[in-house]
């Protein structure tokens, strides 16, 4: 994939934030209904970033109705309008799934405090 | 043979993804088709037939036998390594030395794509001609991926000619119709196919208009 890079790299994002499984976010999706498109807001729990360069996607999962929902997104999808990051989350997994079993207070994520030397460094 | 046929030959570098205009993902193959040279013009006055004849890839001249350079001199180019014709009716529109690159090609358009398929080495029926192979259980033993019966007993006392049996499989001409050309570079010369080619990445394609669906 090597000698590739330099085409993929045309349809990277620039604008993506810094984010981790355990974040919440906040998804701006355009949606296209006829010839008119209009921005859709999905915010949920980052349970889930897999993959690498062009073919990264990430998985928000948020609770509509009682219903579990999850949607995947490729990071660099010029039909996202924009990420943002809503929280910090405080997880020792990259892959969420046990949440997909928790329901109610168990499912929350304690936001991540910032340590000292994080607060330095920025 | 109405149809007018544009051929180019390149390698193919790999697979990849893209984002149409749509964000929808598309996945593409990249291939760095040309430039070819023409170097040879066949037409039915001294060859019986029209044609082009399309040379691509660099070669060490000291690799080139006399013959071979010979006729590259005469089309007055340095020599190439892989040598194809194109058969179409408007080949006498090219010019001997003349190069052919992607443009050829447009965003859109239906071609097929030849290409030598990986090898498989010795490939058992069920990969080579996807047989189903027998039942995981009821009594199988040790056969689960045989061929099964390959023909009747007393008569005819043979097994017909053209069964299909195991063997070597891959490393053969493929050809993979109607691909859809995504987009094409002429600034580096890569053409974007949709879809997946034969062969390895590296290995030499042959890159035409499609052969099938011009009357619509």
């Amino acid at each position: 994939m090597h000698s590739l890079d330099t085409l993929d790299a045309a349809s990277l994002r620039s604008d993506v934030p810094d984010f981790r499984p355990g974040d919440t976010l906040k998804v701006h999706v355009r949606v296209v209904e006829g010839n008119r498109s209009r921005v859709q807001v999905f915010q949920g729990v980052v349970i889930r970033r897999q993959g690498s360069g062009v073919r990264e996607t990430f998985t928000v999962r948020k609770v509509s109705f009682g219903v579990g929902v999850e949607r995947t997104f490729p990071v660099h999808t010029p039909a996202v309008d924009k990420i943002e990051v809503v929280m910090r989350g405080d997880v020792r997994r990259a892959k969420l799934y046990y949440l997909r079993e928790l329901r109610g207070k168990k499912a929350k994520i304690r936001e991540k405090r910032e340590t000292r030397d994080a607060a330095a460094a920025n | 043979m109405a149809k007018q046929i544009k051929g180019v030959l390149g390698e193919k570098l790999g697979m990849t993804q893209v984002f149409d205009d749509q964000g929808r993902i598309v996945p593409v193959t990249v291939v760095q088709a040309g430039p070819c040279v023409v170097t040879q013009v066949r037409t039915p006055d001294v060859d019986g037939y029209s044609a082009v004849q399309l040379a691509y890839g660099a070669i060490d001249p000291r690799k080139v036998n006399k013959p071979e350079a010979g006729h590259f001199r005469k089309a007055g180019v340095p020599p190439r390594r892989y040598v194809i014709e194109v058969r179409t009716t408007d080949a006498s529109e090219y010019t001997l030395g003349q190069e052919v690159t992607v443009e050829a090609f447009e965003a859109g358009q239906k071609i097929d794509v030849v290409g030598t398929s990986k090898g498989k080495g010795f490939a058992g029926v069920m990969k080579r001609h996807n047989f189903k192979g027998l039942s995981s259980s009821h009594g199988t033993e040790r056969k689960h991926r045989s061929p099964g019966s390959i023909g009747a007993c007393a008569t005819p006392s043979r097994v017909f000619k053209g069964v299909r049996m195991a063997g070597r499989m891959g490393g053969v001409r493929t050809t993979t119709q109607n691909l859809t050309v995504h987009a094409i570079d002429t600034q580096a010369n890569l053409l974007l196919v949709k879809g997946a080619i034969p062969g390895p990445a590296g290995g030499v394609v042959y890159v035409r208009t499609a052969a099938k669906g011009g009357a619509a």
